[in-house]
């Protein structure tokens, strides 16, 4: 096989060389390449530590690892997969890629801003790791008071780490919120955007409204543990739950950080690949500004079992069940699209069905949970690892490698191996299911989370859900071993090789410095597509 | 088309636009602001109500004219930014908008000064938590608990004012190097609102804080 | 460059008067009696000082909707916060268990 060289022409990729003009630029695609590596650095990391804990889950005694590094890979995990990888991975790298292609735009509001913004993510994760290196952590990803502030592992490193790269979030909503308010290009309305850019949007307003409490209250729980004495502090009369109301404003809001984006990538996906206009348009771009602003009311279902006051505890849970109206508002939306569509199933679509049916199994056992008397019964056990799972790896990830998958064309101006990318996502879906569906069951029987070791009666479904995750892994190792050939040899894309409408496809594949030689005009909405063959709605 | 002053980023069609953009980009900023002191705020609301009296108790232990002379120097220190911003769109003349931005940052430095001060009495009479607390009336651990916040509180925001500080001291120092006009001095105005952001968090902090005893 | 009105001097100076004077009202009505008002009427003066700055010294008379809905928004919020807080908070001593 030899290397395919593309037509000569400027783009974001050659307009210049070297290691500076990459590390100083203000260009939002070089600096969304530049979150796609050191992000996926981070994944790999976060998936070491989950594989060494599925590997010590196939026996039920702890002979792996020791119950206290257990802990440690945990946490990890958790910090790593959240802090890290789930909530910047669609913001950071294609939302910053493609924001400004979308809105016809030269660039984010803010170029310098963004550039710092992932200098702040490097300097955050380099601070965590070192707390992770240096003896690691084991809270779980909450730092929960009391036990934070008296643990000896290095928990005021890593809530420095956490607080440093809360900033990078803060700076990338900011800069999305005034990109989308100032820049649209002209005719481009609110109701003409693509769907992507609404749920941008949204997932930009909890960036800005809920990381800086998280700010805030992790600096404080460093102060304490320094000092050994503070405002969470029992002794003094202080509230460890206070700690836990200020953590799920944010750490909740924070799961629609990685869901709605993965929402925007899925409704692109499924209107270009059935090859018709998105269903019911305003509902969903409502949906996920109801999805943001519902988010924000429902954090108390993470405290049901933690002595909150009982009132609390009831209007947090009514408030839970409301999420579910929006988000299943959504996928009603995405199956009529595909009704009478005529649908192709490239890799991007089988990421987005993938996501449809997970996100829903995922949805569906929230709904237990924010049911008061069930809640008490699976409260940390791994129904509820299933089911965050199915939200944030079934639904996020799927979202985000059909996303990646869907625009690989447009960033690289390369074409990947459209079988060995069927064959990947399918893995992953099989592998993911394997991997957690074992786990509902467990959580149900009352296998608690967080431990190393496990009554032989559960041997069993942790058995399957280990060989799961072999599958699983090799699902997620495949797409490096295709999509990064494909920089070298995959056949050249061309401006719109899905035929998908948007603005980012009426550029040149890879864009040009500055995305379009002429800024267009917008006259109609997105997504005018042929249509269906007889229309509905 | 006249040359402006203003330099003009690639991804504005022209200044109006970028000015907008960036003034825009400030108060979205100053909204990330409110919640991180809202976090702050929500803290003291809650042990406010489980402790009613230990905070009166410690309260009476804050200086109140101190408090009020700050707030006093505070709000005249933002008169002066919003003259420097008014001077910047006017005439941008730069001897008056560098005297007016060095009046913010005097009155800003007497505030730090004055709150410092204020700190070391409390140093003094043994009312800072870990470094020295010998407080050992009734409720003890709930007062330490109101010095921690107050510490919290008055602390943050004196981080934002020296950073507020730092900033409008370059300003001052480019104003005389002639780099604003009336046609670009979207720094000052940007500076401006954060730092009368600043001052209205310390305008909350004054009854939250000082006037809670009776 | 904007084409919003310019303040004069007079109306700054006009506010800033305003702002001293609510500054000693409201350490004159900590020496009153008034009861559970205390609070109230301290944060509704604060209130008012910060209303006068945000409209005159930071121009929002004169901004557009969106930037007075980005205060709105972060207020709201604000409040949000402390609502679900307190709504525990206040509660918690309800059914008698584990409340300080």
């Amino acid at each position: 096989m030899s290397a395919i060289t593309l037509p000569r022409r400027e783009t974001y990729l050659n307009a210049n060389y070297g290691i500076l003009s990459w590390l100083l630029t203000t260009d939002h695609k070089r600096i969304a390449v530049m979150y796609l590596v050191s992000i996926t650095l981070m994944f790999i990391l976060g998936g070491a530590a989950a594989t060494m804990m599925r590997i010590e889950l196939f026996t039920p005694a702890s002979d792996l690892v020791d119950a206290a590094t257990y802990n440690k890979l945990f946490t990890m995990h958790g910090i790593i997969m959240v802090f890290f990888f789930l909530v910047p991975v669609i913001p950071a790298i294609l939302g910053n890629f493609l924001l400004p292609l979308m809105i016809g735009a030269r660039d984010l509001a803010f170029p310098r801003l963004n550039l710092l913004s992932w200098y702040i993510y490097l300097l955050g994760a380099g601070v965590t790791l070192w707390a992770l290196i240096s003896g690691g952590v084991d809270t779980g990803w909450t730092f929960y008071t009391p036990y934070s502030t008296a643990t000896p592992t290095e928990v005021i490193t890593a809530t420095i780490g956490v607080f440093i790269v809360g900033f990078s979030s803060i700076l990338t909503g900011l800069n999305f919120i005034v990109t989308t308010h100032k820049l649209r290009a002209p005719g481009l309305t609110w109701f003409r955007l693509p769907i992507f850019v609404w749920s941008l949007y949204a997932t930009s307003l909890i960036f800005v409204l809920a990381t800086p409490v998280l700010a805030i209250t992790l600096i404080l729980v460093a102060v304490e543990r320094l000092f050994h004495i503070g405002i969470f502090d029992p002794t003094l009369g202080g509230d460890p739950l206070l700690y836990q109301h200020l953590f799920w404003f944010y750490s909740h809001p924070a799961v629609y950080i990685m869901i709605l984006p993965s929402m925007g990538v899925v409704s692109e996906i499924i209107a270009a690949f059935a090859h018709t206009r998105l269903f019911g348009y305003k509902f969903v771009a409502f949906a996920s500004i109801a999805i943001a602003v519902l988010g924000f009311l429902v954090w108390g279902h993470h405290m049901f079992v933690s002595g909150m006051s009982l009132h609390a505890a009831l209007m947090f849970s009514i408030l839970s069940y409301m999420v579910a109206i929006p988000s299943a508002i959504k996928v009603f939306n995405w199956t009529a699209t595909l009704y009478k569509g005529s649908i192709s199933y490239d890799t991007p679509m089988l990421y987005a069905l993938g996501f449809i049916g997970l996100f829903t199994i995922g949805g569906l056992t929230g709904l237990y949970l924010a049911a008061l008397a069930v809640d008490v019964h699976v409260t940390d056990t791994y129904f509820v690892v299933a089911h965050f799972h199915y939200i944030m790896v079934g639904g996020a990830i799927m979202g985000y490698f059909g996303g990646l998958h869907y625009w690989w064309p447009k960033i690289t101006g390369r074409m990947y191996s459209e079988k060995w990318g069927r064959v990947a996502a399918i893995l992953i879906f099989i592998g993911f299911n394997a991997t957690f569906f074992p786990q509902f069951i467990l959580g149900f029987e009352g296998m608690p989370r967080r431990y190393a070791a496990y009554p032989p009666e559960y041997q069993f479904l942790n058995i399957l859900s280990s060989l799961g995750a072999v599958l699983l892994g090799v699902g997620y190792i495949l797409p490096a071993l295709y999509l990064l050939p494909s920089l070298w040899f995959g056949k050249a894309a061309g401006a719109n090789p899905w035929n998908a409408t948007g603005l980012e496809w009426t550029t040149a594949s890879p864009p040009p410095p500055n995305n379009f030689d002429k800024i267009p005009i917008v006259t109609t909405g997105p997504y005018q597509y042929p249509g269906k063959k007889e229309t509905i709605g | 088309m006249a040359e402006s002053a203003a330099h003009l980023d690639m991804q504005f069609e022209n200044t109006a636009q970028q000015h907008d953009t960036r003034i825009f980009g400030m108060w979205v900023f100053l909204a990330t602001e409110l919640m991180l002191f809202g976090g702050m705020f929500t803290i003291y609301t809650v042990y406010r109500a489980f402790y009613p009296n230990a905070f009166a108790e410690g309260s009476r232990h804050l200086d109140l004219t101190l408090g009020s002379i700050n707030t006093a120097v505070l709000i005249v220190s933002s008169l002066f930014m919003a003259l420097a911003v008014h001077t910047a769109r006017t005439s941008a003349r730069r001897l008056p908008l560098a005297l007016c931005l060095s009046a913010t940052v005097g009155l800003g430095i007497l505030f730090l000064g004055i709150k410092g001060y204020e700190y070391y009495l409390h140093y003094l009479n043994g009312e800072v938590p870990v470094l020295n607390w010998t407080y050992a009336g009734a409720q003890a651990g709930q007062v330490q608990l109101f010095f921690w916040l107050y510490f919290a509180m008055t602390g943050v925001h004196a981080l934002h004012l020296f950073i507020g500080i730092g900033l409008v001291s370059l300003l001052t120092l480019l104003a005389l190097l002639g780099r604003y006009k009336p046609d670009s001095y979207t720094p000052v105005e940007m500076t401006g609102l954060y730092w009368h952001f600043v001052d209205i968090i310390w305008i909350f902090l004054l009854p939250l804080l000082y006037l809670i005893a009776k | 460059m904007t084409n919003e009105p310019i303040i004069p001097t007079r109306k700054l100076l006009l506010v800033c008067g305003c702002l001293l004077g609510l500054t000693a009202l409201t350490v004159v009505a900590y020496y009153v009696d008034l009861g559970v008002f205390h609070t109230p009427v301290a944060l509704g003066i604060a209130g008012v000082k910060a209303v006068l700055i945000l409209l005159y010294f930071m121009q929002l008379r004169y901004s557009s909707g969106m930037t007075r809905a980005v205060i709105i928004v972060g207020l709201l919020w604000l409040g949000l916060l402390l609502a679900g807080t307190m709504d525990d908070a206040l509660t918690r001593g309800w059914l008698n268990v584990g409340a300080p």
